[in-house]
């Protein structure tokens, strides 16, 4: 894109005009000169003693005070009985790998990270988790023992991940 | 009321840098116009399925609407990640079906390559759950599949080898497909030598980012018969299911169960025998955005028993020729994946090879009179298979 915004700063002066040259058709192209810059921002006000279960190093989720139903990601209604009474409760941080993946083209916000390992597990509570896989994929396959922990991250903020089990 | 396609049109797919968005669009509407032997103002209604967020353009109906001299007509953009298309279709279908349209125009168009390649990546990796998947853990599209892809090859036993001849039979096909976005055969060693974009997936498991756009005229029963219409497709049935958002919110990465549970219905409707409706079929489009993908496609379609998909490929039963030839149009592989056109595309195949239209070397044997659509949007957040056919259900 920068290629491209000087391109056009180029033709400006030269031409009139924000345009470009595309290199493979050779047809011509406008550079958009408005440029959209998005972040959203996000509720958590439902999601706090999840955070501060993060804190001290605990993974929670919410479970219907009726039915007995576990939520993770954590919900604050429950479908099932149509009620809104809900208890945290912390999760055995204990599982089996399910699946993975070695993300290497990433995304645009996340290219100060070196290629990463993403992985689904289940927790011997019953629920399922998706985070990095801190360890070496090379060494785990599915049906593997984990443990779930919490660290910083390279950007500075906590977050749960998935480490493999040793043995 | 049933429905009918009665005319299609399909653009050249590929990096379209030489035309703009309705410029694009109408490369499709034009010959799917022409081939209905319709007018704008034979048109009811007007349905168009594109995505958008890389392209400038949002308020796309009413830009085809100016472009294309439509006077009169009520218009709808539609969106449902890459069954978009389909989506699109469900609702030009339904509308006839209902009685409340008789002559419906459905459009999918999307113009990707509007914006750098490391956009399309940052934004499609977003068509899951946001926060808790893209946002914490950067999930990219084919991460998504790469997740399912591992899950399956330690189940079944499957290799990066078998993925890799996928490639290269869609290429094979996209070969003889004037409209595709890659003409060229490939060789299983260039796809097993490509580099990793998502582990397992390689370069050449993954579909591409494409600009592209297709166009069918759909039209009631009551009206085929006033125009007295010949060369005309059915829309026997359609099965539509959805997923959740968070795969770790599902029980199986080995196959789709939005996909699963669409068939299913599509099948009933149709009376199509679940257990091997192959036989009942001519040949399938199914949603190969990566390699992987299509051998769950068959095992959710029933083309194989679970685990057995990979068989399928290993001896070469989706060629023509084999147990049911799938994607002979060079699928999203090789004709490329423009995510709002694609399941109008493959509307447009399922015309094209029922009437006995498609290019040399990739034209179908029609034997029952039946062609399957699968078209996938996200990771199985939403499934729609369709099945066309010769005569009405």
């Amino acid at each position: 894109m920068e290629d491209l915004k000087k391109a056009a700063e180029t033709n400006i002066k030269e031409y009139g005009f924000p345009v470009t040259i595309d290199e493979k058709s050779g047809a011509l192209q406008w550079v958009d000169m408005r440029e959209l810059n998005v972040r959203y921002i996000i509720s958590i006000e439902n999601l706090q003693e999840f955070y501060e279960g993060l804190r001290e190093e605990k993974l929670l989720a919410t479970k219907c005070r009726k039915c007995n139903e576990l939520y993770f990601p954590p919900q604050k209604d429950c479908p099932k009985c149509m009620i809104s009474e809900m208890e945290w409760v912390e999760l055995k941080k204990d599982g089996v790998l399910e699946t993975l993946t070695v993300i290497f083209v990433r995304p645009p916000s996340f290219s100060n990270y070196e290629p990463y390992a993403v992985a689904i597990a289940r927790l011997d509570d019953g629920v399922r988790v998706t985070a990095w896989l801190n360890g070496d994929p090379e060494k785990v396959k599915p049906g593997d023992r984990i443990k779930i922990e919490v660290s910083r991250r390279k950007e500075g903020y906590l977050m749960y991940e998935i480490v493999p089990v040793e043995g | 009321m049933p429905v009918a396609i009665v005319g299609a049109g399909h653009s050249k797919f590929g990096a379209r840098k030489d035309v703009n968005l309705p410029e694009l669009s109408w490369e499709a509407i034009k010959p799917a116009m022409e081939s209905a032997n319709v007018e704008q103002k034979d048109i009811d209604f007007f349905v168009v399925g594109t995505a958008g967020f890389w392209s400038s353009e949002a308020a796309v109906p009413a830009l085809i609407y100016e472009y294309g001299r439509f006077e009169d007509v009520g218009s709808m953009r539609i969106e449902a990640a890459c069954a978009t298309g389909s989506a699109a279709i469900r609702v030009g279908y339904t509308a006839i079906e209902s009685g409340e349209a008789d002559v419906v125009l459905v459009l999918g168009i999307e113009k990707m390559q509007e914006s750098p390649n490391p956009t399309v990546i940052e934004l499609i990796g977003r068509f899951g759950s946001y926060f808790w998947e893209f946002e914490n853990f950067g999930l990219t599209f084919p991460g998504y599949y790469a997740l399912h892809a591992t899950a399956y090859m330690a189940k079944y036993g499957a290799s990066e080898e078998d993925f890799a001849k996928i490639a290269v039979k869609n290429h094979f096909y996209g070969s003889k497909n004037p409209y595709a976005q890659f003409q060229n055969e490939i060789t299983l060693e260039k796809a097993l030598n490509s580099p990793y974009i998502a582990w397992p997936f390689k370069l050449f498991d993954c579909s591409p980012i494409t600009d592209g756009s297709a166009a069918v005229v759909l039209a009631s029963e009551d009206k085929v018969k006033e125009w007295g219409v010949e060369e005309k497709v059915w829309i026997i049935s359609q099965g539509v299911g959805t997923g959740t958002a968070n795969l770790s919110r599902r029980d199986t990465f080995t196959s789709l169960k939005s996909a699963s549970y669409a068939a299913e219905v599509a099948y009933k409707k149709a009376g199509i025998d679940r257990e091997k409706p192959y036989k009942e079929l001519d040949g399938a489009n199914v949603h190969d955005c990566f390699t992987a993908a299509e051998i769950m496609a068959y095992e959710d379609l029933g083309f194989a028993r679970r685990g057995e998909g990979v068989e399928l490929v290993r001896e070469e039963q989706t060629y023509i020729g084999g147990r049911i030839p799938v994607n002979v149009d060079g699928g999203l592989k090789a004709k490329g994946h423009p995510i709002g056109a694609t399941g109008v595309s493959q509307a447009v195949e399922a015309y094209k090879q029922l009437l006995s239209k498609a290019e040399s070397g990739r034209q179908i044997d029609v034997r029952n009179g039946r062609f399957l659509a699968h078209n996938v949007g996200g990771t199985g957040h939403y499934s729609y298979v369709t099945i066309y056919g010769l005569e009405k259900r």
